[in-house]
């Protein structure tokens, strides 16, 4: 709309969008003395979002991309009413921010609100607008014009054999990690927590009813089922209240850690056994449908109670003595929050569904750059949520018990002498309030999410009373929303592994041969299995081993994808506007390289794999130490198999670029031939 | 009037391509068949055989 406003009214518009982005980040940015508001984030957010869309993003279609509206789309040219559809671009746009934005964006900046609010927010709002829009942005459009082929497809073609084969070994290993990582928060949340699992233990029945209604009942009628469905989680909720307050129904859903993994598993194998339509899909239509209403519903609450944030904008903890998880705010704050400001997997959905729905090459910035803008703001939410509470009652929440103490007085103790104050009463009050028995040690962000979600509902809707509503109501909606990806990611690893196995002998490649199903299942759940059990066995909680190992695998991934954007644009023979991707992928390079090797060989216990596998291994000698030494060192080589795998990438790109730039090789990208489009002809 | 109608009009449209209730219509009218158990079921056996949509974190 702006585009067409005459040249003073939009400089004098866009110059105020820039006064304020400068001003709400200045004081973001350099206040110190008390608490800010939290519409100074919203206020730097919108218009740095405003600002990055209008003027880089459009740089991006015009100099680098030229994106065509003549071009007619693989949506057009294919079209076959079944994977490629000419589709409005706002039904696009909902369609790709739905798969995009999980949990992702919610956990990353909780965790990493340790160190104060102030990194987190620089990273999601710099890293959102130069890097994670730019990529959805660029590899949707490169996608588009390739017949909406894949990543690993595209890095096969563009950037050699090698690329390809990474590829795809990245994405399995990033989904067995992003599997286990996203297992472990759904049992930090509901271990001990007879209401929570007595909720998300519903959501199964009710996924199955609404399967069996789909098909039996009202064939296709997705959004009825999903409002009952919706009407019986809310009372699910109701009814976990009932649970937890009874003892002995109270005792049967009260599970351990060690229970709740297994159970998890079982589940997941499962899940991905059982046919689509009787347990994935439907959940998968619950959880989006919870998904799009809550984030709705918790930006307006933001707005609406324009809450103060309590946690400083820096805290001591970035000299890397952190609770929530070890290391120093660089290069850790930055894989710690992956989805939120650029997330390697997004480069999947943006090469895989989405590219073949497109109707015209113009939609791909508001789609790819627009959606990942979308769901940065999730992020700053997640921030605000995480930076309501005070400081103390956040630490008492994500810290491990083998960092503050087992006991509430020893945690708070250790807590209040770090400079943030809480007591053991606090917690029992705000323990209480929420409906739970305690909320100490509640390691892995969904916790300390829910708090902050429900303080910030409880005080738009219903007040204090109904605080542990919402407390649940945020719980079950971070699980359901895992619980998903637990369901999709175990079937599209299996689907990846079928591919595979199918070149070495045809029958384990086929997607309804149950013997296949079955062994692919169980390998893809043994192996994400294996990691999340040592999770839950770990002292330090888990998250602090697992989570950076996720945030260094995707973000590998986004160095692969980065790899393949810039050998393309080099290719196109637009080398000097190369830094536009050329830039992230060194910074990306610069986090993901350091905070592997840190990872690897750091001599602090709580950072390094190795440092902490020499640590046990000078202790007393048991068969959990020796579980736990063999886990310290696997995680080691895991890290350094991605490392070998990615410096490959990058080495195959670079004798390209190096080839092409200085006339040794052909500059030929595999794009498909130009065909006008008709469907301009149609609207004109 | 008419711009509300046509936003809920997209958002409807965005819903029910969210949802796949677009995709199921689009078998029905491809396939030649009414809505049925039996039609509904083979739209699931043609999506079985497609890889699943990836979910990101």
């Amino acid at each position: 709309m702006l585009d067409g406003m005459n040249r003073p009214l939009s400089i004098l518009v866009w110059g105020a969008v820039s006064l304020v982005a400068a001003g709400a980040t200045a004081v973001v940015a350099v206040h110190r003395s008390e608490p800010i508001n939290a519409l100074w984030l919203v206020a730097a957010a919108t218009c740095c979002y405003a600002l990055g869309y209008r003027f880089y993003s459009k740089f991006i279609a015009a100099k680098i991309l030229a994106v065509d509206a003549l071009r007619a789309t693989p949506a057009e040219r294919l079209e076959n009413g079944r994977d490629f559809l000419v589709t409005n671009k706002w039904v696009v746009f909902g369609h790709h921010f739905a798969a995009i934005a999980g949990p992702g964006p919610l956990v990353g900046p909780v965790l990493a609100a340790q160190f104060g609010y102030l990194p987190g927010t620089l990273w999601v709002l710099a890293g959102a607008v130069f890097a994670g829009c730019v990529q959805d942005f660029v590899i949707l459009l490169f996608s588009v014009r390739r017949d909406g082929k894949s990543l690993t497809e595209m890095a096969k073609e563009e950037t050699g054999a090698v690329g390809g084969i990474v590829a795809y070994a990245a994405v399995i290993a990033i989904l067995i990690i992003l599997l286990a990582v996203v297992a472990l928060v759904v049992v930090n949340a509901l271990k001990d927590s007879p209401w929570g699992t007595f909720t998300i233990a519903m959501t199964i029945p009710i996924a199955l009813l609404m399967g069996i209604y789909l098909r039996r009942i009202r064939p296709g009628k997705v959004l009825e089922v999903s409002v009952l469905g919706f009407i019986l989680v809310l009372l699910a909720i109701w009814g976990g209240q009932w649970i937890s307050l009874h003892p002995a129904p109270a005792h049967v859903f009260t599970l351990s850690a060690s229970t709740l993994a297994i159970s998890i598993i079982i589940y997941a194998f499962a899940a991905s056994v059982v046919p689509v339509w009787l347990l994935l899909a439907p959940r998968d239509y619950l959880s989006t449908f919870v998904k799009l209403g809550t984030i709705g519903l918790l930006g307006i609450g933001i707005v609406a109670i324009h809450p103060t944030l309590h946690m400083p904008a820096i805290t001591r903890f970035v000299d890397g003595t952190g609770p929530v998880f070890a290391g120093k705010i660089f290069p850790f704050a930055f894989i710690t929050i992956a989805c939120g400001a650029i997330s390697g997997f997004h480069s999947l959905i943006s090469s895989g569904t989405t590219p073949k729905l497109i109707a015209r090459e113009t939609e791909t910035r508001m789609v790819g750059y627009g959606s990942m803008l979308a769901e940065s703001a999730v992020a700053i939410m997640a921030i605000i949520a995480a930076c309501v509470l005070q400081p103390g009652v956040y630490f008492a929440i994500n810290s491990p018990a083998g960092i503050v103490g087992q006991t509430a007085v020893a945690a708070t103790t250790t807590i209040s002498n770090w400079g943030f104050p809480v007591t053991a009463a606090d917690m029992q009050v705000l323990a209480h309030a929420v409906g739970e028995q305690t909320l100490f040690n509640r390691t892995g962000g969904a916790p300390a999410f829910a708090v902050g979600m429900a303080h910030i509902f409880s005080q738009t809707l219903g007040g204090g009373t109904v605080m542990a509503l919402w407390y649940h109501f945020a719980v079950m909606f971070e699980a359901l929303f895992i619980l998903t990806i637990l369901d999709a990611g175990t079937r599209v690893a299996r689907f990846m592994i079928q591919d595979a196995l199918g070149h070495i002998y045809k029958p384990l490649g086929r997607t309804s041969w149950y013997p296949s199903i079955i062994f692919t299942s169980a390998v893809i759940v043994a192996a994400w299995g294996f990691f999340l059990w040592q999770g839950v066995k770990d002292p330090l909680g888990g998250i602090n081993s697992l989570w950076p190992l996720f945030g260094i695998a995707n973000q590998l991934l986004a160095t692969v994808a980065m790899c393949v954007a810039t050998t393309i644009i080099i290719k196109m023979h637009r080398a000097k506007y190369a830094a536009v991707t050329l830039v992230p992928l060194l910074w990306l390079v610069a986090t993901t390289f350091t905070a592997s090797w840190h990872k690897i060989f750091d001599l602090n216990p709580r950072v390094g794999f190795l440092a902490q596998a020499g640590f046990l291994a000078s202790g007393p000698a048991t068969n959990a130490t020796a579980r736990l030494i063999f886990n310290n060192r696997l995680d080691a080589a895991v890290t350094g198999l991605l490392l070998v795998m990615v410096t490959l990438v990058l080495i195959e790109s670079a004798r390209q670029w190096v080839g092409v730039i200085s006339g040794r090789k052909e500059a030929r990208v595999k794009e498909t031939p130009f065909v006008m489009t008709r469907l301009s002809e149609e609207r004109a | 009037m008419t711009r509300l109608k046509q936003a809920a009009h997209i958002l409807i449209s965005t819903l029910r391509e969210i949802f796949d209730e677009a995709a199921y219509t689009r078998f029905l009218e491809r396939t030649h068949m009414r809505s049925s158990p039996s039609a509904y079921a083979a739209f699931w056996r043609e999506r079985e055989n497609k890889a699943p949509k990836p979910r990101c974190c």
